[in-house]
Order: C-alpha cells, then sequence, then structure tokens
C-alpha cells in the first residue's frame, strides 16, 4: 500500500487559526505599520532635509524621502515575518505545545511548518498593504507599479519567515532570539540600502551588502513605487526565492529533528 | 480499505523506542478488539507515554510493528490519525482561542467542515457540561473544565479509537467523577479506548483488559478480575510492624505476603484463613480488606520508589 502524503492543503487549518487569533487583536497589529512610516516621514523630513538634501540611487538621483520610504516597506516585511516565526513560533511551539497538539491530528510536522512560514509572509503582505496606503497618501509612491508590492512583501515575507523559522528550530530558550537579531537582523536593517545607498560605502562594503536579502527586498519595493521595475528586478525576486527556498529546506529539518523525537 | 471486523483495532508487536543508549520502550506488544476498553498501566518512567505516542504517529518505533485499523502507523499515519482521538497528558488547548473555538479550529485540522463542526460542537459542549462556558477564555478554565475540555476536543473527529493519557492525573474528586461518567457513557456507545494511569481504581473501573508494563517491559496480560485472582486472591491482610515470626509462618506455610517498609501484607481467597492468622499474630494491628488491582500492581513492578 503506497503512504500518505506529507504534504496536503490541510495546512491551510494552521493558517487559518493564526487568522482567527491575528483578528481579535487587529487594531493593535494595524497600528504600527500605519504609524511607523509617518514617524519616520516626519523626523527624516523635517529633522534631516537640511543636512540631506538629495541621494543617488543606481545613477538616479532623488530626494532623500523618496528614496527612504519605499525601504520602509521592505524592512517591515523582514519585521512582521521573522517576529513572526521567531517569538511568536517559538511561544506556540514550547510554552503552548500547540504544535504537540497538532500532531495528534492528521497534519505533519511538514504541514504544520509550512502553514507558519506562509502566514509570517501573510502578516507581512497586511502591513505592506497598510504600510503602502499610508506612503501613496503621502505621494511617496506615485506609479501604478506600486501595487507590485503586494507580491513582492508575499516573497520577501517567505524569505524572512522560513529564516526564522530555522532560527526557532535550532533555539534552545526565547532570550536566545536576542543574538540573531542583534547580530544579523538589525545590521540587515541598516546596511541594506534602506537608509543610504549602497554607493555611500566602500566597494568592499557594498558589495557585502548585495548578499543580504533586505537588499533585494528594499530594491524591489523602491523600483515599484517609483515605477521603475525592470528584468533587473527578476534577478532581486529570484534570489529571494533561493533564499527563502534554502531556509525552508533548513527548518523542516531543523523542526523534524526537534519535533520528532 | 476495510478491515475484518474480528482484527484487533490496534496491534502492538515487539514494539521498541530507543533514545541514543537509552532504551524507553524494550518489548510491547498487545491487541485491542473493537469496543474494548484497554488498559496501560506502569509506574512512572515504565514507558507509557512513550508507546502510545508511537501509537498516534508522534514518535516513530525504533523497532517492532505498530498496526491500528489494519494499516501500518508508518504509511497510513494520515489515515489512522483522522480516524483517532488523542488526549494528551499535559494540557495542549490552545490558549489564543475560547472554548468553542478550540472545538472548531480543532475541527478544521481534520477537515471537518464549518457547519458540521459548529453541529458536533454544540454537541460535545452539552456533553461535557460546557456549554455556558462556550465564550470563556482559556484562563478561565478550571483544572476540571480543561480537561474535559481536552476530552471533548479529542473525540470532534468521532474517533474509532480514543487514546487517553492519564486523564484525570492531577483532578479533584468531584472533576475526577465527572470525567469518569463521561468517559463510562462513551464505552457504552462503544468506542474502543486505551487508556494509561496510574490510578488502580480507575483501571479496575473501566479496563476490560490490561496490561502491566515495567522497564518497556509488558509484565503481565490480563482481566482486572483474572490478574486480581490469580496474582492475589480476594482478600488481603494487612499488618503494620509484624513480628518476625509471621513472616516465618508465611513463608513455611506457602502463603503469598509482600512487604512494604514495616507493613506485611499477605493475600489469599480464604476469609476465615486470613481471621486466624490475624489472631494468631496481630490481633490488635491487622485488618482484613478486599484485594485490589493495585495489590497486583506492587506485587509486580515492586514497592521501592520511582524517581
Amino acid at each position: 500500500m503506497t503512504a500518505d502524503a506529507r504534504f496536503t492543503g490541510l495546512f491551510w487549518a494552521v493558517w487559518r487559526r493564526n487568522l482567527l487569533v491575528y483578528r481579535r487583536i487587529w487594531a493593535i497589529n494595524f497600528l504600527p505599520p500605519m504609524l511607523e512610516p509617518l514617524f519616520y516621514l516626519i523626523a527624516f523630513g523635517l529633522g534631516f532635509s537640511g543636512l540631506i538634501t538629495e541621494v543617488v540611487w543606481n545613477g538616479r538621483a532623488m530626494a532623500y524621502t523618496d528614496f527612504f520610504a519605499p525601504s520602509m516597506l521592505a524592512a517591515t516585511v523582514m519585521w512582521q515575518a521573522f517576529l513572526e516565526t521567531s517569538y511568536s513560533s517559538f511561544v506556540r511551539m514550547f510554552y503552548q505545545k500547540t504544535y504537540d497538539a497538532l500532531l495528534a491530528t492528521p497534519l505533519t510536522v511538514e504541514e504544520i511548518i509550512v502553514a507558519e512560514i506562509v502566514w509570517g509572509a501573510t502578516r507581512a503582505v497586511i502591513a505592506a498593504t497598510l504600510m503602502l496606503g499610508v506612503i501613496a497618501a503621502l505621494g511617496y509612491a506615485p506609479s501604478w507599479q506600486a501595487l507590485v508590492v503586494l507580491p513582492i512583501a508575499f516573497l520577501g515575507g517567505l524569505a524572512f519567515g522560513a529564516m526564522g523559522m530555522a532560527t526557532t528550530s535550532v533555539t534552545s530558550s526565547i532570550d536566545m532570539f536576542n543574538l540573531p537579531i542583534f547580530l544579523v537582523i538589525t545590521p540587515m536593517f541598516l546596511f541594506s540600502g534602506t537608509f543610504f545607498p549602497l554607493g555611500g560605502l566602500p566597494a568592499w562594503a557594498a558589495s557585502m551588502a548585495t548578499v543580504l536579502p533586505l537588499y533585494h527586498l528594499a530594491e524591489l519595493t523602491r523600483s515599484a513605487c517609483l515605477g521603475l521595475l525592470s528584468p533587473a528586478s527578476l534577478g532581486h525576486a529570484l534570489f529571494l526565492a533561493v533564499f527563502a527556498a534554502i531556509f525552508l529546506v533548513l527548518s523542516l529539518a531543523g523542526m523534524r529533528r526537534r519535533l520528532v523525537r | 480499505m476495510e478491515q475484518p471486523h474480528d482484527e484487533p483495532i490496534l496491534a502492538v508487536s515487539g514494539a521498541r523506542k530507543t533514545y541514543g543508549a537509552f532504551e524507553a520502550v524494550r518489548d510491547v506488544s498487545f491487541a485491542v478488539s473493537r469496543g474494548e476498553c484497554f488498559g496501560l498501566l506502569g509506574p512512572n518512567g515504565a514507558g507509557k507515554t512513550t508507546t502510545i505516542r508511537m501509537i498516534y504517529g508522534f514518535s516513530p518505533a525504533s523497532g517492532g510493528s505498530i498496526t491500528v485499523f489494519g494499516q501500518d502507523i508508518r504509511t497510513g499515519f494520515r489515515r489512522i490519525k483522522s480516524r483517532l482521538g488523542v488526549c494528551q497528558q499535559g494540557n495542549t488547548l490552545d490558549p489564543d482561542l475560547s472554548v468553542l473555538e478550540n472545538l472548531l479550529v480543532f475541527a478544521g485540522y481534520f477537515g471537518i467542515p464549518r457547519a458540521e463542526a459548529r453541529i458536533r460542537a454544540d454537541e460535545l459542549l452539552a456533553f461535557f457540561a460546557l456549554e455556558a462556558k462556550k465564550r470563556f477564555q482559556y484562563e478561565e478554565l478550571s483544572g476540571g473544565m480543561a480537561r474535559r475540555l481536552m476530552l471533548a476536543r479529542a473525540i470532534i473527529n468521532r474517533p474509532e479509537l480514543l487514546i487517553l493519557d492519564e486523564p484525570t492525573t492531577g483532578l479533584d474528586p468531584q472533576s475526577r467523577n465527572t470525567l469518569w461518567d463521561r468517559l463510562l457513557d462513551l464505552k457504552r456507545q462503544g468506542l474502543t479506548i486505551l487508556l494509561t494511569t496510574h490510578a488502580m481504581e480507575e483501571a479496575e473501573r473501566f479496563c476490560d483488559r490490561l496490561c502491566i508494563i515495567d522497564h518497556g517491559q509488558v509484565v503481565v496480560t490480563g482481566e482486572p478480575a483474572g490478574l486480581m485472582a490469580e496474582r492475589v486472591g480476594r482478600y488481603a491482610l494487612e499488618v503494620e510492624s509484624p513480628e518476625e515470626a509471621m513472616a516465618v509462618h508465611l513463608a513455611e506455610a506457602g502463603i503469598r505476603f509482600d512487604r512494604s517498609g514495616r507493613r506485611l501484607i499477605a493475600y489469599g481467597d480464604d476469609k476465615a484463613a486470613l481471621l486466624a492468622l490475624r489472631e494468631r499474630f496481630c490481633a490488635e494491628s491487622g485488618f482484613i480488606r478486599t484485594a485490589t488491582l493495585e495489590d497486583v500492581f506492587l506485587r509486580l513492578t515492586g514497592r521501592e520508589l520511582r524517581e
């Protein structure tokens, strides 16, 4: 007799569970992505405007806030997805024993982990949508191409969600997440061509930054908001897809080792 | 594929589970037939929970074979688990959800359509006297309510085999009795149950058959009454700090007895003979009682502490 499939559409049931919990505190979940761009744009628009007038991005001169606003979309995708599959998934797995209960149902480890990562990406899309609304209303996303930010956010959410889940699979206590956050996520947040173009860095540092997924995500959100999507954008998307695939494999291997005892 | 009716619902054969050098389960075999309540008894660390986890596919067995509903758990895990109800030992309710949501969301994990899940959830809430609590959040539930909800959740998929891992441990007598009533109802409806417990009263009350496992191996299998008759007899004479002459006499006369600290317990079917012993050695401190499954359990697994 053939063996049962390890992966089916049943994973949506776990995704729906997370959506149900998210909806209960939607107001709290909705606030940060809407307020954050306001705060940053006020700070950078008013405070920095005297210091930096123009930046040059990919050979194009532009106002600093035009350069920076789309970066926030990329950063919020990273934070939303990574925090969901690191802290939140860890709490469900370790403290709430939710995965133990799930494994007594027809669900498999593979379905649970994919559902968590896809949910992380979904959260990222919701946050990016709200933030895009604010950014567009303020005039920082003048092109219709800005709508492509939504699928881009999903792809980026998968990449960072998988990265968070792979981290969770090897994390023994919740305090340990400080390490990847301060050593990987925060530097990535600062050095991915988000706050300033990579052209401002020495060549060696700039080339190092191109292996960071947030760099590729920020390039994509900026191109989309400014209507500059091009064949080169596909390269960035491909990088994120490969990154997501690698970390998905690592997540599944780590979680199988951890949960199947 | 439908299995023949006389085939056991669950067959565990030579199951083994090792963690590195540690053998949690060495060799466990038993079979459970349809409609039966089968008990898995043993001291802490005997391998009960590990055995159960192998049966519901949580832990892959290191050796032996496990078939449920005629299918191998290694290949038919999804088909098996969709027909299985599992009530785990610890509380694994979803703390982010209300009582009702816990049932509805769990039904979703079995692919049960929402409308059908609603109907079943309402039935179960009524059955487990949780109707008034259905909007309760997790923190508002008492230990007894939480355990009833665990049980309700475990049967939302209308399982053919219900696995209960120490369902009443830590409950107060009221909650325990309520839970027992519900379990008895389920049993009368013909549900097949696999139960682990170290509450001997519970095992005596529910189990048609049981096996006692210790150090990862089956020590004995049988019906509770049969095991009691065979291993201890109907009565027990219990004495606090008896004179040594008593033990010597019992040994010479071939009467079964055990010692536990300062206590001595002699067993037998003949009440008059035990009364005579009491008269002779311990008229003051000895008393006669009905033998219990606990006597069998302690005879077979020893009286020393398991920690």
